[in-house]
């Protein structure tokens, strides 16, 4: 049986398109309001869920997924709240994947045995956890693997030809690229050197390979598109949710729409361009 | 838990002192780090760094420090101890390096580390601005970019030092996420060195981080253990019985203990900051008060909550509000070779009048609480009992926040 990943790849691929992969954080800004937004993502044109895992200390986000963590958590978001929000969105949703994304500690916290037993029952399909290079595979990658959920690796522009193969070894699902050196939502990534960081990646693996950090409007999302497997956008549409926000950061009737508005476009410029490899 | 043949063979080749420390960062910072390593270990190997971190100890921070018998302060202790009791203490002079602390010792070698690899761009976070101070000293004398990450809250309780590193030609960034303290000051400096990883030397301030950050760090500070042994020695004719410091992230105490983990009558006490009181939830207290998890680059003892989200430190010492701590002494707490114990505010403040009225030296407020417990220790144990406490920072950069504190205006 091919994991849901698995088959949401396959399935674009067969579009001859990119897979369209969106984050948002668990919880913001309230839980009721991001259950809604999570439920009509897909509905939107978002082919694979990404998502965050609100953190305290969020090393590798800029401002904007900062914030969103510590609104996530001001309105009393818990990994156990995020797992829920899983449960609640796969009663509706067998097919769309879910990768919760963040940080280790509250993973370590929780438990890895008992985490890894509760995301899978709850629906959860990958992980994606910034601060556990390959070198540290023994905490939480290969549990994760024994267990059954996909351990997604981010490969960077620092990581070489010499590195990549043990960042690659112990991934499954996708790979995420991430294409900029620094922080998500920062500077924009140029689609020529992606393009060429993707062919490079894919001369190790056979795994899809979505990129991501840095991508903010359609036009950059189809120009990434031409090039990669998947497109994740996360800061440009934490920040359209920002912005509706009334002046206690709570949502507004606006919220949902916001995001799901910005998510249509970017499937559409998504959907619009034909993969090289398909034509 | 079986106590190891030594104490001082760790890490091991991952950087794991038992359970804690480790290598807990990006993918796009893994390839800096391994790279570090290396060139941390060529440097160990090779004369010519060796004589060049001698002689920038010796002839710009001014080493050795002296170890100083505290007279004035021992005396007064005996008075209220029993007939007999009341070690006597000596202070171990980190204050007199340059620019004021024991800091200078680690932002050396990294400095001269970070010339062997070509780097010119230096980034450091600070609290209290020592560690600031240091690295705007060494990259103004080495012709070295510098910029510092300090949070906004501590800008405003250490204004002195925010102006000497600015004199010194750094660029001062005021770090507004979070808390607005240390921890949120090495998250922005961890998301610039992601960004700027082809330039940017991560000068770390502590002995915490990924590794090879905490043992690096302690090798460098061991020169103060190092010299205290000789110099007891030479005064004493013996080792001394006790080692006493504070601990933010640890870099004074290990660089102290380090050298006498494996003298089993050396007696090591760390002194973490309680700030209001352990009960009251606001310290900074990570051995005493929190649990392992992992921040920062490394698993360590940490304030945190039920959900693994970060707990706020507090400390009246902006050096020691920091809620974690550096990964060797989590595991020197967990196989019982050092012991710590806490002092609070109102403790610390008072140690810093005392030892001034006594000894005519002004401490920082961190080895303030380091001295406030040596008021407490130091009577439980007989005459001839020696004690040596890390004095590792001056006072000076805290005059106006302990002024405000006793009500006078300057």
């Amino acid at each position: 049986m091919s994991t849901r990943l698995e088959a949401r790849f396959r399935d674009c691929a067969a579009q001859g398109r990119a897979a369209l992969v969106t984050f948002i954080t668990a919880g913001d800004p309230d839980f009721d309001t991001s259950l809604s937004l999570l439920k009509a993502l897909p509905a939107a044109g978002s082919d694979v869920i990404e998502l965050g895992v609100p953190f305290t200390d969020p090393m590798a986000d800029g401002p904007a997924i900062q914030a969103a963590g510590l609104r996530a958590l001001k309105a009393g978001q818990t990994l156990k709240k995020t797992l829920a929000m899983v449960r609640a969105f796969r009663e509706g949703d067998a097919t769309t994947p879910i990768v919760l994304m963040g940080y280790y500690n509250p993973i370590y916290i929780y438990g890895v045995d008992r985490f890894l037993v509760d995301a899978l029952t709850a629906g959860v399909d990958g992980l994606i956890v910034v601060d556990l290079p390959p070198e540290e595979d023994e905490e939480l990658c290969l549990p994760a693997l024994r267990a059954g959920l996909d351990f997604i690796r981010l490969a960077t522009p620092t990581t070489d030809d010499k590195r990549l193969p043990a960042v690659l070894a112990n991934t499954a699902g996708f790979v995420y690229y991430v294409s900029i050196t620094g922080i998500t939502g920062a500077a924009t990534a140029d689609p020529q050197a992606v393009g060429q960081a993707v062919a490079r990646i894919k001369r190790h693996t056979g795994l899809p390979v979505a990129v991501g950090f840095g991508v903010k409007t359609p036009e950059q999302a189809a120009a990434i598109a031409a090039g990669a497997d998947g497109v994740v956008v996360g800061s440009a549409l934490i920040d359209a949710l920002r912005g509706t926000l009334d002046a206690e950061g709570h949502a507004t009737p606006a919220t949902v729409p916001a995001v799901t508005g910005l998510v249509g476009a970017l499937a559409e410029a998504v959907r619009g361009v034909r993969r090289q490899a398909a034509e | 838990m079986n106590a190891p043949n030594s104490f001082r063979t760790g890490p091991d080749e991952n950087g794991h002192f038992g359970l804690f420390g480790g290598r807990f960062v990006a993918e796009t910072l893994m390839p800096l780090i391994l790279d570090l390593e290396t060139a941390y270990n060529e440097a160990k190997a090779d004369p010519a760094y060796k004589a060049e971190t001698d002689a920038g100890l010796k002839h710009y921070v001014g080493r050795p420090s002296p170890l100083y018998y505290a007279e004035r302060l021992t005396e007064h202790l005996r008075e209220s101890a029993e007939p007999g009791m009341g070690a006597k203490i000596y202070f171990k002079r980190e204050e007199l390096n340059h620019t004021g602390s024991h800091k200078v010792n680690n932002v050396l070698g990294q400095i001269l580390l970070a010339r062997r690899m070509g780097k010119k761009r230096i980034i450091a976070e600070t609290g209290a601005g020592q560690h600031g101070v240091a690295t705007a000293t060494l990259c103004a004398r080495y012709g070295l970019e510098c910029v510092v990450y300090m949070g906004a809250v501590d800008v405003a309780r250490q204004a002195p030092n925010v102006f000497r590193m600015k004199m010194l030609g750094a660029t001062v960034v005021p770090v507004q996420s979070g808390s607005k303290t240390l921890k949120d000051a090495m998250n922005e400096a961890l998301r610039d060195w992601v960004t700027n990883v082809h330039d940017t030397f991560y000068c770390i301030g502590t002995v915490a981080g990924p590794h090879p950050y905490p043992a690096m760090v302690r090798d460098f500070q061991s020169v103060i253990g190092h010299e205290t042994r000789a110099q007891m020695l030479e005064l004493e004719g013996r080792l001394p019985d006790s080692l006493v410091a504070c601990i933010g992230g640890g870099s004074n105490a290990m660089g102290l203990f380090h050298p006498f983990l494996d003298d089993p009558s050396v007696k090591i006490f760390g002194v973490e900051a309680a700030g209001h009181g352990i009960p009251s939830g606001e310290h900074a207290a990570s051995l005493t008060g929190g649990r392992p998890g992992v921040l920062h680059g490394n698993r360590t003892y940490l304030l945190m909550d039920d959900d693994g989200q970060i707990a706020e430190a507090h400390s009246i010492s902006a050096g020691l509000d920091y809620p974690g701590i550096g990964p060797e002494h989590s595991w020197l707490h967990d196989v019982g070779r050092a012991t710590y114990i806490s002092a609070t505010d109102q403790e610390a403040l008072a140690a810093f009048q005392l030892v001034a009225k006594l000894e005519g030296i002004i401490p920082a407020l961190e080895p303030a609480h380091a001295l406030a417990k040596v008021t407490e220790l130091a009577p439980s144990f007989p005459e001839h009992h020696l004690m040596v406490v890390n004095l590792s920072g001056r006072g000076d950069k805290d005059i106006p926040q302990v002024a405000e504190i006793l009500g006078t205006r300057l």
